[in-house]
């Protein structure tokens, strides 16, 4: 009876525990969110709700330039590395050859390594071929980044495949591109939405890069913000910030519905 | 994978086939800019167009003549450690409250709670904080109306802040690595030594901690890199605070313009991070399976 009780009080406290770490984890965002919608300009409370940032940011050129190119930007991005990554992942997955361990190992330099050395290092080399910054150079570069992700949540997918179906169908006479269209992409098409939805939010949401790359007056929407903040906050930053989050979120709640996360399932 | 190192000969062109468009793809992206950044941190100046250049050791010699460039890395590993081990004392409880303590449809939905920060924008969260932080801000206002005397709480443009923000940023890498490796331990096991009458903290220090320690380790490995070369949440939570070895080679890159000098720069700091992946390498790999 005692340690039932005990459970009881340990598992209460466990619950606040989370409720506390999810109130950190949110509590900024929401104030943030919150502040978009305070019509004073320099945040003072007690707050009055206003559409007046969101109204204001409507009409600002800069953001939605800056917005429509990031979007452009993830989307061709997403195309690249979904492609490329699927054909890694697939032979990655169906052959066993001379050196694939280090092709494997080969995938972690572009997420372990600081984007800070990454982002410079790809302005020095791309100055160097000619490619310079721009958009082109932000491409090559969110590709990079995004492809180990693709490779790595299709594989998971791939992983859960019985070969068994692939060669049933070989035995009933078809070639192995329609065993593989017909029987394996079917299957793992969930990892690949999947892995296209977590390429779109790398890209989107990323920054370092972009901000190293990035032409000046040609910015993706995170550089663009960030040199405003540094001018100074206004209530205009909170409400593209707000709609910013807001359609990340989403984008990987999305993504969450085709693979665990690494949790179970 | 029956025999390796024996691929038909159609099947090696297949799969050069499959993996040499991703591959090439890092290798011009990655691979040889992290080369060309090697070359260019053992010259003099940038060899585009008429310029002279030869090679020199002067931009290493940089770092270790002036004690600003080594005084602030070492800055920049404390900021590492501080906030892996704030991640770490705050994480690892938190995952063993969604790992053992809730069951059912519930955890799940918490677990994705929990994660979705993580694949949020990181600078919009960076911002977030400053607008909660700063003085006159919704903090100020909060602690002022519980506390009785008046006190005045700015944050904004302290260590603190920086810490803070950071700890937010990276909180969800640790709570996810050490999930994944909690959640593999038998609860059985846990039972055993508490029917045999271990105590809580024996059973955290010889059970728990034992089987989960390469899922902790890989989580603060990957939150200590990125910290080290952080530059974005210093210059905006940090303001004139905010120098730090990441924000030294942003500007070597941005307003200096001494590219060779950052390139040494950043050079040294990837050797500080490959030094560190390589020791904990053996755990990594074995907190990936």
């Amino acid at each position: 009876m005692r340690a039932r009780n005990r459970s009881r009080i340990a598992g209460t406290l466990g619950r606040a525990y989370l409720a506390m770490i999810l109130l950190f984890l949110y509590a900024p965002i929401l104030v943030m969110a919150a502040m978009s919608f305070n019509a004073s300009e320099f945040y003072q409370l007690p707050f009055e709700f206003s559409t007046t940032w969101y109204e204001r940011m409507a009409g600002n050129d800069a953001i939605l330039r800056a917005a429509a190119r990031s979007i452009w930007i993830a989307m061709v991005v997403t195309a690249i590395a979904t492609a490329l990554g699927t054909a890694s992942a697939v032979a990655l997955w169906r052959y066993d050859f001379w050196g694939k361990r280090v092709l494997q190992v080969l995938l972690f330099p572009p997420i372990a390594i600081p984007w800070l050395i990454t982002g410079t290092a790809m302005l020095i080399f791309f100055f160097g071929v000619g490619i310079g910054r721009g958009t082109p150079a932000v491409i090559i570069g969110h590709v990079a980044l995004a492809l180990p992700y693709v490779i790595v949540v299709v594989t998971a997918r791939l992983a859960t495949f019985e070969r068994v179906l692939e060669e049933a169908a070989r035995s009933l006479g078809a070639s192995p591109w329609l065993a593989t269209q017909a029987v394996m992409l079917p299957w793992i098409a969930p990892g690949v939405i999947a892995g296209a939805l977590f390429a779109f939010a790398v890209s989107f949401d990323q920054f370092v890069i972009s901000y190293f790359l990035s032409e000046p007056g040609d910015s993706t929407l995170p550089v663009l913000i960030y040199t405003a903040i540094r001018k100074g906050f206004t209530p205009e930053i909170n409400a593209i910030s707000t709609i910013i989050i807001a359609f990340s979120m989403v984008v990987m709640l999305i993504a969450a519905r085709f693979t665990s996360f690494g949790g179970e399932r | 994978m029956a025999e390796a190192g024996h691929l038909a000969r159609t099947d090696r062109l297949r799969a050069a086939g499959l993996l040499a468009p991703a591959y090439l793809w890092l290798t011009v992206a990655v691979f040889l800019p992290l080369s060309a950044m090697a070359f260019f941190s053992i010259i003099t100046d940038v060899p585009f167009g008429d310029t002279e250049w030869r090679v020199t050791a002067e931009n290493y010699a940089a770092f270790l003549e002036s004690p600003t460039y080594a005084r602030l890395l070492w800055k920049s590993v404390l900021l590492g450690v501080k906030v892996t081990a704030l991640c770490v004392l705050i994480g690892f409880p938190c995952a063993w409250v969604l790992a053992k303590m809730i069951r059912g449809r519930s955890r799940e939905a918490l677990f994705l709670l929990v994660i979705l920060p993580f694949w949020s924008n990181s600078l919009v969260r960076i911002f977030s904080w400053a607008i909660v932080l700063r003085g006159n801000g919704v903090l100020d206002k909060a602690v002022n109306a519980v506390w009785p005397w008046n006190v005045e709480v700015n944050l904004l443009f302290s260590e603190w802040a920086i810490v803070i923000g950071l700890v937010h940023s990276y909180l969800p890498y640790v709570i996810l690595t050490a999930y994944l490796a909690l959640q593999a331990i038998d609860d059985s096991l846990i039972e055993a030594a508490r029917s045999l009458g271990a105590k809580w903290w024996t059973i955290l220090w010889r059970v728990v901690l034992p089987l989960s320690s390469s899922g902790l380790i890989a989580g603060a490995v990957l939150v200590f890199v990125p910290v080290v070369g952080s530059f974005m949440e210093p210059r905006i939570l940090g303001g004139r605070m905010g120098t730090y070895y990441g924000t030294v080679i942003e500007d070597q890159f941005v307003a200096v313009f001494n590219w060779p000098l950052g390139a040494a720069l950043s050079f040294i700091l990837l050797a500080v991070v490959l030094a560190i992946l390589a020791v904990s390498a053996p755990v990594l790999r074995k907190a990936r399976t």
